[in-house]
């Protein structure tokens, strides 16, 4: 296997920092996430009041819901940190907790926005009943879906760290998992300022 | 803070903190705008809520993904950057095309539509 080798050497003279690497190339991911979200905030721009006749945002969002859902987002970004900071310390436990913490809390998310669709869809007012609720649908279910698989992410990392603790490949993972997570959060601001406060503006 | 290479990516806990204060804070200003009716005039609540989001999104940024120019050679800042500035495009771009064509485009029987308020109640 003359090949392997050669090739091995190559990389490993290469990449100084391969950590690096990865997490730039993460953030590069990042970025073309951002630009889907872009579109899609473009397309509830332009088709968010358009109502069809059917409801409002003003009739059908229920902004304390709306407030309880950001704080349990806001939440787990910092206890996601606080996993961070016990990473660094090398304290697997706490990590660990830390981790099923901001699970529980995007978990709590993920249920509150279930909760919401299904009652707006009990409502009539499904993803098809306007271009409105289509774009809303799309947009917020897009950003609820991201989380969905953070949460798969961030349970399978915990399997990984109890298995093989806190080595060097669970300590890159964590890291592009925790900007996963707060670019997410970020996404959000936008989600709760755009669709939900300035939908129930009159 | 970030002075050595692995803390450049996590922080410090009194980091992570005064991010979550403020971020606490440009939340729930937003929601007490808008839930408590502080401004009669629409128009002017949705540009103070939108500047709470860009402040608020600049804040998570910096306290939470630690963003700032040295990190990574100052790539992803560069990315950033771009990713920004395509963002304006296809935001700003989207929305004025499709308020010129919504305004262009009117049924001919249709009076004349002040602005895209007037598309509320077409089937």
């Amino acid at each position: 296997m003359p090949d392997t080798t050669v090739s091995g050497a190559f990389y490993s003279s290469q990449e100084h920092h391969p950590e690096n690497g990865t997490l730039l190339g993460f953030w590069l991911y990042l970025m073309s996430d951002c630009l889907i979200f872009a579109c899609l905030f473009a397309v509830y721009a332009v088709l968010g009041r358009n109502y069809a006749g059917g409801p409002t945002g003003a009739e059908l969002f229920d902004l304390p819901l709306v407030a309880v859902n950001t704080s349990l987002l806001l939440l787990s970004s910092i206890t996601y940190g606080f996993a961070m900071l016990a990473m660094q310390r090398n304290g697997l436990g706490e990590t660990q907790l830390w981790l099923a913490i901001t699970g529980l809390l995007g978990a709590g998310f993920i249920t509150l926005e279930m909760h919401e669709f299904l009652h707006l869809i009990h409502e009539g007012a499904g993803p098809q009943r306007s271009a409105f609720l289509s774009s809303f649908y799309t947009l917020v279910g897009t950003h609820g879906l991201h989380v969905s698989f953070g949460i798969i992410w961030l349970v399978t990392l915990m399997a990984q760290i109890g298995r093989h603790g806190l080595i060097a490949e669970n300590r890159r993972r964590l890291m592009c998992l925790s900007m996963f997570w707060h670019f997410l959060d970020v996404i959000w601001i936008g989600v709760f300022t755009v669709v939900y406060l300035m939908g129930t503006l009159p | 803070m970030s002075g050595e290479p692995g803390a450049a990516h996590t922080g410090s806990l009194k980091h992570y903190v005064t991010g979550f204060g403020f971020a606490v804070v440009l939340t729930a200003i937003p929601f007490w705008v808008v839930m408590g009716h502080a401004f009669s005039n629409s128009n002017a609540t949705a540009a103070i809520i939108l500047a709470f989001a860009a402040v608020q999104i600049v804040v998570h940024m910096v306290y939470f993904l630690h963003m700032n120019a040295e990190s990574e050679g100052g790539w992803t800042l560069l990315a950033l950057l771009f990713t920004i500035m395509l963002v304006v495009i296809a935001l700003s771009g989207s929305l004025w095309v499709m308020y010129h064509l919504d305004h262009n485009m009117m049924p001919a029987g249709m009076p004349g539509m002040p602005d895209m308020k007037g598309m509320h109640n077409m089937e």
